[in-house]
């Protein structure tokens, strides 16, 4: 990129090339409105719009430009303290805020904090547990991506296994519990280590062929992998009950009592006033517990040798072949844990929903889940649980912009352009972070005082 | 210095009829020598010469196509390691290796780099994980000892100051020791070091020859070394082995070696007939010398 700021001429150049491929694309898609009407297809040209678009895309390319030139000229002023010594990362880096560190080292607590009091911030503000009810499901559904993206990033962010296929075991832990309690009558609180003991019992058995694989590859195995899963719980109709699935699972009960009104429910136990919300709030309670327990032994395990040794994997392989690192069964611990979370998880989600089918597991939720560890930064933890937020919170919110309706007119609806305005994050994303939120590494063991690790240091693994 | 007498006259590591192929490619043929206990042993050669295929092959990267590497411990124990999986190489039979081109954790602490290399010991403590989840006081023992360790290694190659830094800052010269002692964390009888001079100042060379006859001194651990500085190589070597096309050409002291008509015609690239005539032009010590700049 060029260090100095370009002449007036050639950025003029660039956004007009920007705007001719705008004027490209929107003279299909956008010039000619199409309406049925009574003697056929009727055409109402929109030149205007495709005009107005193309100045848009012009003066927004100009815009960038001179954001990006200036950022790109005070990096190249600023050179990395390391540059001079070390051939292999001497490309000028923008200054590293030094807040980052106090940010992840904050932001986990501050993060379980709100957590934590978020049922009862949501009751007062609402005024009464049952108008908080959307908020705490919202919850909910926020802490199960957060717990999946935690497991994942076992896999994923220190490990350096690329996996797209971690939906299948998320799948296996649901119908774990879902089978167990509805054939077995097993209650949820011994169908939930069992449940993630299968999933990791699969993660193990995926993993042994699988693991030989790096890269691409790896990442194309684990795919086909959830796929299997998936269309062997449809085709399964016997057991699995088809893309029917699997309806009327028994609800969590507060350790062996249920949430039912009556003498033996959980309201008279307590002694209070019987009220469904306080099922919510527990699962709510559960799946907190059961996030951060995740995280916990995330953070555990990273200190131990295995968590050190899925590092190091990460950085380089036949490094650790040569220092008498078992990659391969390193690897399958590094999978099967993951896959255990993600199996709790699923177990979790069935006993929540009450109902499973194979249309919960699908590509696009092993593809979110992914994107949360990446987007997050890989890794990180509470970088995971910011990206969880706002992937699955974001489009929530996005639901409740009534207000975007007196700016743009009646028949706007915020809704239908969530995924537009999803993908124009991601696209952010991309280009000003592109290792994720919080992409500096924390050492595992020092000395003296732990020192962030730069990004650049720190690579991403290769499967 | 340079004609010491091996401490142990029997080999660490014996490589017998060593054979590696390629498809159609002989990268080394019928290949005998020994590695003397506690001795220094350089393996040198022109580019090409397969020095590094005899070190993948030692050390568990390749599988020979033929052959037989004995190693042998100094309680008398054996390993034969063509038949040894990769990691089992390190771990079972004791023998570390650096890289030509460096494969530190770079993204890691240089401590860091130190306790992945002690990572077999560290496992054992921690139960296999389940005693270090659980926090008992026997795995945060041996993870003290092992950071003791590593600081001892910091010491003798002074970089304590940074060992918090990332491994991946260090200047080249740094990061070539540390891939050295990362090696010795994992506690080898035998170290094989591909290149460990190349890139470095005179001033490094030096640091780099005392830092590995404190390894063979003090240690008990002999090293291997492929190197194209002859004079870190002349200097500190007790046994020196030359290869040329996958075959040995010349084994022996380093003086003997330096006199070895066909190791400066390897070197060199002219015909037996024409060593005389050469000779006389560049004499006897230079053509090595230059050789280590080809």
């Amino acid at each position: 990129m060029a260090a100095a700021p370009a002449p007036p001429a050639a950025l003029l150049k660039d956004a007009g090339l920007f705007a001719l491929v705008a004027f490209g694309l929107s003279v299909p898609i956008v010039s000619y409105r199409t309406d049925l009407g009574a003697s056929g297809l009727e055409l109402t040209p929109r030149w205007g719009l495709v005009a107005s678009l193309c100045a848009a895309v012009f003066l927004l390319r100009i815009a960038q430009r001179l954001v990006l030139d200036r950022r790109a000229a005070r990096a190249a002023r600023t050179p990395a303290p390391h540059q001079a010594s070390e051939a292999a990362s001497a490309e000028p880096k923008a200054g590293r805020s030094l807040s980052q560190l106090g940010l992840s080292r904050l932001g986990l607590p501050l993060f379980v904090g709100f957590a934590l009091t978020l049922p009862l911030v949501a009751a007062l503000a609402t005024g009464g547990l049952s108008p908080a009810r959307y908020w705490i499901d919202l919850g909910i559904l926020i802490l199960t991506y957060v717990m999946l993206g935690w497991g994942l990033n076992i896999v994923v962010g220190l490990a350096g296994l690329l996996d797209l296929g971690y939906v299948a075991f998320y799948a296996v832990g649901a119908y774990s519990y879902a089978l167990l309690s509805t054939v077995f009558g097993l209650s949820f609180w011994i169908c939930l280590p069992l449940a993630g003991l299968f999933a990791g019992l699969w993660g193990v058995m995926l993993g042994f062929p699988v693991l030989r694989l790096r890269g691409d590859y790896l990442a194309i195995v684990t795919l086909a992998f959830g796929e299997i899963i998936r269309l062997v719980l449809i085709n399964w109709g016997e057991v699995t009950g088809g893309s029917a699935g699997i309806t009327s699972i028994p609800r969590a009960t507060f350790f062996g009592v249920p949430f039912k009104a009556g003498p033996d429910g959980f309201s008279a136990l307590v002694g209070l006033a019987f009220d469904p919300m306080h099922r919510i709030v527990f699962l709510y309670y559960l799946i907190l517990a059961l996030a951060l327990i995740t995280s916990l032994v995330t953070l555990r395990l990273r200190r131990l040798p295995i968590g050190r040794a899925w590092e190091a994997l990460r950085e380089d392989e036949i490094a650790c072949r040569a220092l008498g690192i078992d990659t391969t069964k390193t690897k399958l611990t590094a999978f099967a844990l993951g896959a255990m979370f993600g199996g709790f998880a699923g177990s979790f989600f069935a006993v929540r929903q009450g109902f499973v089918s194979p249309e919960s597991f699908n590509f696009l939720e092993s593809a979110i889940i992914l994107a949360i560890v990446v987007l997050g930064g890989m890794g990180s933890q509470f970088g995971v649980a910011v990206a969880a937020v706002a992937m699955v919170g974001g489009p929530e919110l996005l639901r409740n912009l009534g207000f975007l309706k007196s700016v743009f007119g009646e028949g706007f609806d915020p809704n239908e352009f969530r995924l537009l305005l999803f993908g124009l994050a991601m696209v952010a994303m991309m280009i000003w972070r592109p290792r994720g939120l919080i992409s500096d590494r924390i050492p595992t063991v020092a000395l003296g005082r732990r020192k962030a690790i730069g990004k650049d240091l720190v690579r991403e693994g290769h499967g | 210095m340079a004609t010491r007498r091996p401490q142990d006259p029997d080999a660490v590591l014996t490589v017998e009829h060593l054979t590696m192929r390629f498809g159609g490619l002989t990268a080394v043929d019928d290949l005998s020598f020994r590695v003397g206990r506690g001795d220094i042993t350089a393996l040198i050669g022109p580019n090409g010469a397969g020095k590094t295929t005899v070190f993948n092959c030692i050390t568990g990267f390749y599988r020979p196509s033929e052959g037989m590497l004995t190693l042998r411990h100094a309680d008398g124990s054996a390993h034969l390691l063509e038949r040894l999986p990769n990691h089992a190489v390190n771990r079972r039979a004791g023998v570390a290796r650096t890289f030509q081109n460096i494969r530190l954790f770079s993204g890691m602490t240089v401590l860091e780099n130190l306790m992945v290399a002690q990572h077999a010991p560290l496992m054992r403590a921690s139960g296999y994980t389940l005693f270090g989840l659980l926090g008992l006081s026997g795995y945060r023992r041996a993870e003290a000892a092992a950071i003791e360790r590593a600081k001892a290694w910091l010491e003798r190659i002074d970089l304590l100051a940074r060992a918090d830094d990332p491994a991946g800052d260090l200047p080249y010269g740094d990061q070539r020791r540390l891939e050295i002692a990362r090696a010795m964390c994992t506690g080898p009888a035998l170290l094989c070091l591909d290149e460990p001079a190349a890139g470095l100042n005179p001033r490094e060379s030096a640091d780099l020859a005392r830092l590995l006859r404190h390894i063979r001194d003090d240690h008990a651990t002999s090293v291997l070394l492929i190197e194209h500085d002859m004079a870190v190589v002349m200097e500190i070597s007790d046994h020196v082995i030359v290869l040329d096309y996958g075959q040995k050409i010349a084994d022996g002291a380093p003086a003997e070696i330096r006199e070895d008509p066909r190791v400066i015609a390897a070197y060199l690239g002219v015909e037996d007939e024409e060593i005389a005539q050469v000779d006389a032009e560049v004499g006897l010590t230079i053509p090595v010398a230059e050789g280590a700049g080809a």
